[in-house]
Order: C-alpha cells, then structure tokens, then sequence
C-alpha cells in the first residue's frame, strides 16, 4: 500500500532536539491526567485502577512514537509556496503561498528556549491555514523568517 | 436631457455633485443633525415608557374616578401622595436632557473625511478614537435605512474592511448624499484617476428612470432627484416648505431600492412573495415547529395531560413572529451589477442595501435544502473577509445574496459575480503568460489580429469538454502583454473589446460548467468523482462528490441529498490542505481543503482517491499562486501604469 506523499518533495526536517519539549509536554499532561484518577481508587473498585492504567499506557505509547512524528515533521521552500507536512496517523500537508501570509510570529516556550530552538508561525487571512513550524534552531528561524517576509514581500497580493 | 436631476449624468465625466464634493473634500464634517435624536431616540422612548407605565393608574383615574387601587408598592401614586410631582418631573426632565446633550455632544465631536486614500472617523466625548480605513482595502459598503431614520430623511453608511469589528460607521447621514457618497468612495478605491466615462449600461438610465419610479412619470423625476445629487434635497425643504418635505419623505419611501442613476434599475432576480414565503415555510425551521405541535397532540391525547401544551405553545406561537421577520426581510430583494460591484438591496420597512466591489467575494456557495428540492429552489451564500453585525436578506447573515431562488435566477445572480471573480482571474492569468511567453519568443504576430483569434477563445471556451488549460492556451494570442492590465479592469468600459470578450467567454464557461454541475452526478460535467469504495464513507453522495477545475475557479460537487457546488475563485485561495487519517489510508482516500476566509462555506472535499487529491492539491496550490499574483481587483477600475 504506497503513502500519500508528495513526489519529489525535498523535506527539511525540525531539529532533533525538538522531541524533548513534545515529550515533556505530553509526560506532564499525562501525569497529571493520572494524577485526577487517583482520588477514584478510595472508591476501592478494580476498574478505578484500571482507568489509571488506561492513561499510564496510553502516556506511555504517544511519549514513545513522539521521536517517529517529530522526524514526520517537514518543510520545503518551493518556488512560489511553503510545503508543510506533518504527523503519521494524521497526515497533513499544506501549502502556503508566499504573497498570502499575512505576518510571520517566532514564539519560545520555557524549553524551546533552553534548547536554543524556536516555534514559527504563519497566519494568513484563512484560520484554517495557520501552520506552524516548530523546533527550528533558533538563528535558522530568524534567518527563515528574514526570508519568507522578503518572498512574502516580493509576492505580496491582496486579500 | 440636460436636467441634473433627471440623473443623466450619474457619474458621468462631470466633477462630483456639489454636496459629495463638500463631504470628500478632505476637510472635517459633521454626520446628520438629526442623529442624536435618531441615536437617542430609544433611549428617550424607553424612558417615557417606563414612566407612563407607572403613571398608567394615574392617568386611568384622572378620567374614571375611583379606579385606582391604593396600592402600596406604586411607585408612581406614592410620588404622587407625597406631593413630589414637581420634583419627578424636574428629574425627568434633567435626565431627558441629560441624554439629548451627551448624543448632542458626541454627534458634535464625530467628525469624518475622507481623503484620496483613507476614510477617518473620529469619535468619543471621554474616550476619543480615531479611526483610518484604507480605501484600496474596503470589503464593501452598506447602506442602511431603519424606518425612524427613513422618516427623517436619513441612512447609516457602513464601511466594511477585513475583520472582525473593523467597520466604519458613519451614523447618519443624509439619504441622498450616503448614496452619493459611496460612489465617491468606491470610486477612488477603484482606484480610477477620473470620474468614470459613462458606462454603456449608465446610458440607458434616463430612459429606464421614470419607469423605476412609482409609475408616474413626475413623481419619477421627483425621486431621481431626491436619489441623485444631493443639491436639490440640501435646499430643498426650505424652497418647498412643509407640504414639500413630507412630499419628499414619502417619495422617498417609495423610491426604488437602488437608485436609478447608479444602478441599472432592473433587479436581475425578481423575488416573488409568494415564492419567499414558500421558501421561509419550507425551512429546516419548520420542521422543527411540526415536531413541537405533533408532540403536544400525542402527549395531549395520550396522558390527557396538559403540561406539555403550555410549556410549548408559547415558542409555537411567538414563532410567527420569526416567519414575519424573516418575510419582511427579505421582501424588495434586489440585486444588479454596477461598474463598482454587485448591489444587493432589501427590506420593507427598514431598508439595507450593499455595495460588494469585485474580488470581495471569496468563495460562493449554491445549495439546496432537501424540502426546496421539489420546487427546484436555491439559495445562494458567499464568503467574505469582513464581518459586519448587520443582518442580511431575511435577516440570515449577509453572506446569503440570494435568499431562494430557482436555477435561472441562480444563473443570473452567478452572472454578476462570477465576471468579476473567475473570469478575470482567467484572463489576467493568460495574459500574464502571453506576457512571459512573448518576451522569450519576442515577435507575436497573433496579437495584432485579436478579432480573429477571439472567436477561437469563445469557442474553445464553451465546448463542453474543454478545461482551463484549453482555455488558456488559446488566450494567449488574443491577449499581447499591453492588454494585460486591462484584463483586470473589469468593469468593462475600459476594456478593449477583446478582453472583455475573452473576460465574458470564460465566465460563461464557468458558469456552464456550473449549471452543469447543480444537478449532475459521476463524470458529467468532467468532475472527477469519489471512486466506489468512498461509498463506505459517502453513503448516497459517492457518485456526486467530486471536484474540478475550471477556468479562474475550483469548483466542489457535494451532497445527493443536500445538494450544494462550490465556487472558490482561485485569486482568493490563501492555502491548500491535504489530509489524510488512519481510515481513509487504508481505503486510500484523502480530503482536500481549500482555505478562504471565514464564513459559511468550508471549502473541503473529502473521500477522494488518493491520487486524484494529489493532483487536484498540486494544481489547486499552483492555479491559486498564478491567479493571485495576476489578480489586480483591489484596485478594480485603475488603468495600466
């Protein structure tokens, strides 16, 4: 069974270092998820056990695939847009035309930042089509940013 | 005929009238004397209508001794018994006063002007805001007449630019000069250096005028010139005296939507009550309503209680509150396209009427209710940037521009649309190429004989089996690069006859391919439709659901059972999406979104295969780059530099 992907797309990956903020945004989720459950057990049922399990397990199995969907995230500058994939279950793949973004955010999160990356964001007039790139090493995303503003510039078209 | 106020000269190459020339000038002015009244009006009325409901009693036993029962929560007899009368009144009236001088003080400090670029409003007595809209920006402009503002001669001009809230209300202004100057807006936002040439369809006017009015040929001369330039009504009432103004009043309520000198005053589609009401009655709604009364019959019957009947009796009843509304809403809906975009008008009583310029529109959707389905019944919504608070026909959203509707009037509505959406967007894209290929290959003799290649285009373009490559290819020729910018200048006067032509024969193709696929299902119409394992997925539609290209648009094929087609014109794409879950890669399916602004319609098709939402993602992201960067509509009448 052949993956959608699209052909002849060179992907640039996000850093490697990004899997650990994803990890540790979903471990503390998890946790405290699990933690909520636990006021269950002085019910003293089997299944208010169970349900901690539940959510032990399922922490467990999204924090292991996260290094499988940060390398699953990928960008390309083409010519004329800006290629966006991400996820394996979900796949999701957009394309931005240059002359359509309206502004270009750098956003840092405590761990993003203490791992020298950054978060870009673009927004164009459509809600749906905000896309993010996360995990860019941070000099790459001014750089990155520097040059989509200039191809957004030289494409720039109305609404 | 050389009477000014017959119209003829409606934006014809004279300077602006008079009183729009006083309102553009870039100076400061003042909104409509009366607009603190108008503003304050409810304030005031809610006032005396608490009062007199206290008073009520009081008033009841001035004239029926005895009446009044000494009660002793009444407020208004305690006043009364206490001997402070006087005081109460003094209260009101400081109050009374209290309000007529805050809106008289903020009336005096909301000023506007409007400049070469910019419309600015000031405003706020405590808080002051300062407000610029650009004008190259503007999403529309809508004028509304609420019945107590139309008895005073006054409309409320609502600029809308993209955004939320980000609308410049200009409230009141006088009735004439609101029309007059939303031309004058829309003018320099066009972007046109001169007051427009007269347009072909501008000709027609003072033939067309009388027969616009009421009927009578001097009351028609009377309400074109209360319509027309704003000189005649500014002195109006002090050369006629009373008996005049009320004249003029009432000539004014019965003045024809759209005024006669700006719009031909034909309305395109004529909304018949009886359809309307049809159409209201046969709404989702409805249902519902039947649902509620058959429930109380079974529960009546059944338990022999009544309880239900009373909980929901009252929502039955104050229904028809809603059916009346939404009636007369929508009653005197127009439509028609002028040089500066689609007009749509409507109201009875409370009229509203828009102006949307070209390329405003980002995405149009033609659908079809399951109930309307034996009438043949369509109604027609639209995306767009700016969100206004103002209700639309049939007090729906203003995104619906054609409130029901059967095809031919859907044909006609799409008409005015679609030339400024998707065939411009065609041909600007084909010039453009003619543009790159005659620079590399330097000579091309085709391009000085447009009136024999133009037919080619017109021929191509209606076959039905052709599509935007064909098109496009043979557009080429017709369109040399130095007609390039005048592809985008739409509105027609301007544009050589070949343009328009090739402007006219694509949107024509669209429009084909779009009536063709109303109804359609499977490949007809050249749609590539869901392959039969989405039936899983697409229970009735699989046959139907499909998508295709089409010259300046991508079009999307939905619903067997609520029918609906997309339109999104490619120059307003802002992004394609491609999506794809666990279960629809084991069926090898996938969605395609198209994202545009917000609004009613979500541009996706879904369970397509894999492949053909592959391709329909990698033209669509590649049409829509071309279509943009060719795309010149926000200055829509402005000439090649």
């Amino acid at each position: 069974m052949d993956r959608l992907d699209i052909p002849d797309a060179q992907w640039t990956r996000v850093s490697p270092r990004y899997v650990w903020p994803e990890l540790i945004g979903y471990v503390v989720t998890g946790l405290i998820v699990a933690a909520a459950t636990v006021p269950l057990w002085f019910i003293g049922q089997w299944w208010t056990y169970a349900i901690t399990a539940v959510v032990v397990l399922v922490t467990i199995v999204v924090a292991a695939l996260t290094p499988r969907r940060v390398r699953a995230i990928g960008y390309q500058l083409r010519e004329d847009d800006l290629l966006l994939r991400k996820g394996i279950l979900y796949l999701r793949v957009v394309a931005v035309p240059y002359g359509r973004m309206q502004l270009i955010d750098i956003n840092r999160g405590p761990v993003v930042r203490a791992l020298g990356l950054s978060d870009l964001k673009f927004v164009t007039a459509a809600a749906a089509s905000a896309v993010t790139i996360p995990g860019v090493p941070a000099d790459e995303a001014e750089r990155l940013r520097d040059r989509l503003v200039e191809l957004a510039e030289s494409r720039r078209a109305g609404l | 005929m050389s009477d000014p106020r017959t119209g003829t000269d409606g934006g014809g190459g004279r300077p602006a009238p008079p009183d729009v020339a006083a309102l553009t000038d870039g100076e400061w002015h003042r909104l409509h004397p009366a607009t603190p009244l108008l503003k304050g009006g409810i304030a005031l009325a809610a006032v005396l209508v608490i009062l007199f409901n206290n008073a009520r009693e009081y008033v009841v036993e001035l004239f029926v001794p005895g009446g009044r029962r000494g009660d002793e929560g009444d407020p208004f007899g305690y006043v009364v018994d206490q001997g402070w009368l006087g005081l109460l009144l003094l209260a009101v009236v400081v109050v009374i006063a209290l309000f007529v001088g805050g809106f008289w003080l903020s009336w005096r400090m909301h000023t506007f002007r409007v400049g070469e670029d910019v419309v600015e409003v000031r405003s706020g007595i405590v808080f002051r805001t300062n407000r610029r809209a650009r004008l190259d920006r503007i999403q529309g402009i809508n004028i509304q007449r609420p019945l107590l503002a139309r008895v005073f001669g006054a409309a409320k001009l609502e600029v809308n630019q993209a955004g939320q809230d980000a609308n410049v209300n200009l409230a009141y202004l006088r009735s004439a000069s609101a029309d007059d100057l939303r031309r004058e807006i829309l003018r320099r936002a066009g972007g046109a250096q001169q007051p427009h040439a007269p347009a072909p369809s501008a000709a027609g006017a003072p033939v067309d005028a009388p027969a616009a009015g009421t009927g009578d040929a001097t009351d028609a001369a009377v309400v074109a010139g209360t319509a027309g330039p704003g000189q005649p009504d500014a002195h109006g009432p002090h050369r006629q005296g009373f008996g005049g103004l009320v004249e003029q009043r009432a000539n004014e309520f019965l003045a024809p939507e759209l005024d006669p000198d700006e719009a031909p005053p034909q309305s395109v589609v004529a909304l018949s009550p009886g359809r309307l009401i049809g159409s209201t009655v046969l709404s989702g709604y409805t249902l519902f309503l039947l649902a509620a009364v058959v429930a109380i019959v079974i529960s009546v019957v059944t338990t022999g209680e009544w309880f239900l009947l009373f909980v929901l009796l009252p929502a039955v009843l104050g229904s028809g509150g809603f059916y009346v509304n939404r009636i007369t809403k929508s009653l005197r809906y127009t439509i028609a396209g002028t040089r500066d975009g689609v007009r749509i008008g409507y109201g009875l009583f409370s009229t509203s009427n828009e102006t949307l310029p070209p390329g405003r529109i980002h995405s149009v959707k033609v659908s079809q209710p399951l109930l309307w389905r034996p009438f043949g019944w369509w109604d027609v919504k639209i995306n767009r940037a700016s969100r206004s608070s103002t209700k639309g026909a049939a007090g729906q959203e203003n995104t619906t521009i054609l409130p029901v509707g059967d095809e031919d009037d859907v044909r006609r509505v799409l008409e005015l649309v679609l030339p400024e959406l998707v065939g411009v967007a065609a041909v600007g894209v084909a010039a453009e190429e003619a543009r790159a290929g005659s620079t590399a290959s330097a000579v091309v003799p085709e391009a000085v004989a447009p009136a024999t290649v133009v037919p080619e285009v017109v021929a191509s373009a209606t076959g039905p089996e052709t599509d935007a490559s064909v098109a496009g290819e043979a557009a080429p020729p017709a369109l040399g690069g130095e007609v390039l910018g005048d592809a985008t200048s739409v509105a027609g006067e301007a544009a050589p006859p070949a343009v328009r032509d090739a402007v006219e024969a694509t949107t024509e193709h669209t429009l084909s391919l779009v009536e063709g696929g109303l109804r359609s299902s499977g490949t007809d119409g050249g749609f590539t439709v869901s392959p039969r394992r989405a039936a899983v997925l697409r229970w009735f539609s699989w046959r139907r659901n499909g998508f295709r290209t089409a010259p300046g648009a991508l079009l999307l094929r939905k619903g067997a059972i609520w029918r609906q087609l997309v339109i999104v014109p490619l120059p307003r794409v802002q992004s394609v999406g491609l999506v794809q879950g666990p279960l629809r890669r084991r069926l090898r399916l996938a969605t395609v979104h198209l994202h545009t602004v917000q609004g009613p319609i979500v541009a996706e098709i879904g369970a397509l295969d894999q492949d053909d939402a592959l391709g329909f993602f990698t033209t669509a992201g590649r049409e829509a780059v071309a279509a943009a960067h060719a795309d010149r509509t926000h200055r829509w009448s402005e000439e090649t530099p």
